[in-house]
Formats: structure tokens, sequence, C-alpha cells
């Protein structure tokens, strides 16, 4: 009697520790993204889903209209002619982006970031545009505003209405790469205890100070951005780093693993949701 | 007065004569020394976990700037603000390596 106490016992033990806690940890990136767009489509009904990639102008009928507005003469233009002069134009070896990227880079935003399985990385579309630079003798540009805002606004230009398609091959290291990303984006930092998801997935649609936030879902899908706060253009590694610091955090580098894995993370969870960048936000 | 007040004030009234007199005690340069090493290991723990906060550098700064100025009473306050914050930010990034799942969308 007593050994089959302890026998029932040891079961629900061992059950109690394997049970809950293999399912919570076994990474599952579709059931991820199925559950991250039923939660911002079960938030706001009203909003279609594609239209998440408009962000707080999709949150705000008043900003809606605002935008629909400014994109009549939208302020990233100039990037995108910007960067269509510095795409086009050859490298001193006489080479050029195009050269570096599949189907000359012209539509292909909606495929980064990717997994590269030679290095064990996430790759970026703006670390490939300075690993292309590189490549050709090139210097690199700085990674957050100005030169490689206007690359990445001319090639999501290229790219629009194209649905995002992160893959996630068959290698450890890609989920280990979504994994990071995604605790990442979870965890709190910085002296205001705050996550990216405190923002963006607790609190989209209200307003921090005079700013609406933005859904987490999408949010990537209009990188690169024009902000008026920043009176110019900044790419997803401005957002990142501005966002750290805005919680009192100090930021990493741009580029570092950590953002890279976040971006890879942000941006299969919106798979199938359009390129709508370049974007314009207040 | 009441017989017990006046003794109570005399008491009162000679300590705080002798407060007033008794110089307050300066932080020296040595102690400074101290606080901000310590601070700076802390931080230097809370970068290792990639997690320091802007407001440790901002207070670090300012204890560095108060010692430059000869004012170390200010240096070491501001020393130990700097290693308080960079206590709670090892205290975050470790109670994060598991809370953090609290918030997934599931």
């Amino acid at each position: 009697m007593r050994s089959a106490i302890r026998f029932a016992l040891g079961i629900i033990a061992a059950a109690a520790l394997v049970g809950p806690v293999s399912a919570a940890e076994t990474p599952n990136p579709p059931a991820d993204a199925a559950a991250f767009k039923k939660f911002f489509t079960d938030k706001f009904p009203k909003v279609k889903l594609e239209d998440f990639v408009n962000g707080p102008y999709s949150m705000d009928e008043g900003l809606y209209r605002q935008w629909r507005e400014k994109e009549q003469f939208p302020p990233y233009e100039f990037a995108v002619e910007t960067g269509k002069e510095m795409f086009t134009k050859p490298f001193k070896n006489g080479k050029s982006y195009a050269d570096c990227f599949p189907n000359q880079g012209i539509g292909v935003r909606q495929d980064y970031p990717y997994f590269d399985t030679k290095t064990g990385k996430v790759v970026t579309l703006e670390l490939a545009l300075n690993q292309c630079r590189e490549a050709n003798g090139e210097p690199p540009f700085s990674y957050v505003k100005d030169e490689m805002a206007a690359l990445t606004a001319y090639m999501a230009f290229t790219s629009r209405g194209k649905p995002f398609d992160i893959k996630i091959p068959d290698d450890p290291r890609a989920l280990e790469a979504y994994e990071n990303g995604k605790r990442y984006f979870y965890t709190r930092r910085g002296q205001l205890n705050f996550s990216c998801a405190t923002c963006h997935v607790q609190s989209p649609g209200e307003r921090i100070r005079a700013e609406v936030l933005a859904p987490a879902l999408g949010i990537l899908n209009a990188m690169p951005i024009y902000r008026s706060e920043w009176s110019g253009m900044g790419t997803t590694s401005r957002r990142f780093t501005t966002c750290n610091s805005q919680i009192r955090a100090v930021p990493l580098n741009p580029q570092d693993d950590e953002y890279r894995d976040l971006e890879y993370y942000l941006s299969y969870v919106s798979n199938g949701l359009p390129i709508s960048g370049p974007g314009a936000r207040p | 007065m009441s017989n017990f007040a006046r003794p109570f004030f005399a008491a009162v009234s000679i300590t705080a004569a002798v407060a007033a007199a008794t110089p307050v005690y300066a932080a020296s340069e040595a102690d400074f020394s101290a606080a901000y090493a310590a601070a700076e290991a802390a931080n230097k723990q809370a970068g290792a976990l990639r997690n320091q906060w802007t407001t440790t550098g901002i207070a670090l700064a300012a204890a560095k700037k108060a010692a430059a100025e000869g004012n170390f009473d200010a240096a070491v306050a501001a020393s130990k603000e700097a290693e308080a914050l960079a206590k709670a930010s090892i205290y975050q990034a470790n109670e994060q390596k598991d809370a953090w799942r609290e918030m997934e969308i599931k």
C-alpha cells in the first residue's frame, strides 16, 4: 500500500515537473504567430488584419484621416528618391547593390531578415546592405538613419504589398534565434521596467504623452519610417535603440545579436501581412 | 514652565549646542573612490547581463563631476545612488530570466 502511494505521488510529481514546463518551453513559431494575430484581431475587431501595418493610424480614426492626407505628399518621398539613386549607382569596383541580392534587390524586402545557416546568425536587410558594401570595398553606413534609411526605404518601396515571408529553416540555431528574439520582446528592462510588449501588446491605441502607441503586429512592415519626432527618417535599428533609451535602458549596438533576433521574431509573427514601408509616423 | 519641562528644554538646548559645535562630517576623496569603485563594479555586472540603465550612467557622471569640484559629499551620495540603480538593474535582469513568460501571448 505504502509503495503504491509513493508510486502515485512520484507520477504526480513527475507530471507536474515535466508536463506544463515542457509544453510552455517547446518552441512553436506557427502557433505563436497564430496566437499573436488572434490577440490583436480580438482586441481590435474593427481593424482589418492587413491594416495593422499602418500602426497608430489603424487605431485612431482622426489620425487615419490625417495620414491619408499626408500620403498625398509623403515625407519619406525624398528618401525613396535618394535611395534609388544610391542603389543604382555602381561602387568603385563597378559592381552594385543589385549584385548582392536576389532579383537584383527589387521586391525582396519581405524576405528579410533571414537565417543564414552558414554563419548561424540572423541577417537583416540593413546588415545585408552593409555586408554588400564591405564585400565591394566600400565603408559601411551608420545603421540608424540617412543613407541606410534611404536605401531601405527604396527597397521597401519596391516591395510594397508583398506579404512578409520570413522562414525558420530546420536548424536548431534558427529556432534558438527566434526564441531569443521572443524573449527579448517580452523582457522588462530599463529603469521604467518596460518591455517592448508593455507598449505594443498591452497598450496599443493608448496614448503615451502625445503619441498613440502602435500594435506590435505589423510594426516592422512599415520600416523604415519618417518620424516627425525625429524630423527625419529612421531605420529599424533606430527604432529599437530609441525605444530602449526611452525606457531608460542603455541601448545595445545596432545589429547586435539581440536586435537581429528581435527583428526575426517580430517579422515572423507578422508573416502574411503586406510590406507598407517606407512609412510616416507622428 | 513645569518642573518637568525645565530640565527637558535644558537638555534639548545642550544637545543642540553640542550638535552645532561638532563639525559636519565631510567625505574624503578616499570615500569617494571606494563608493565609485563599488558603483562601477555593479554597473559592469549589469553590462555583462546586457541590462544597464541610463540613469546609472547619469549618476556615475554626476559623481565624477562633484569629485572633480572637490565636493566629496555629493560625489559619494551620487556614487551610492549609482550603485543602488545598478543593483536594481541586476535584480531586474535576473528576475526577468523566467518572469518574461508572464507577458507572452499564448
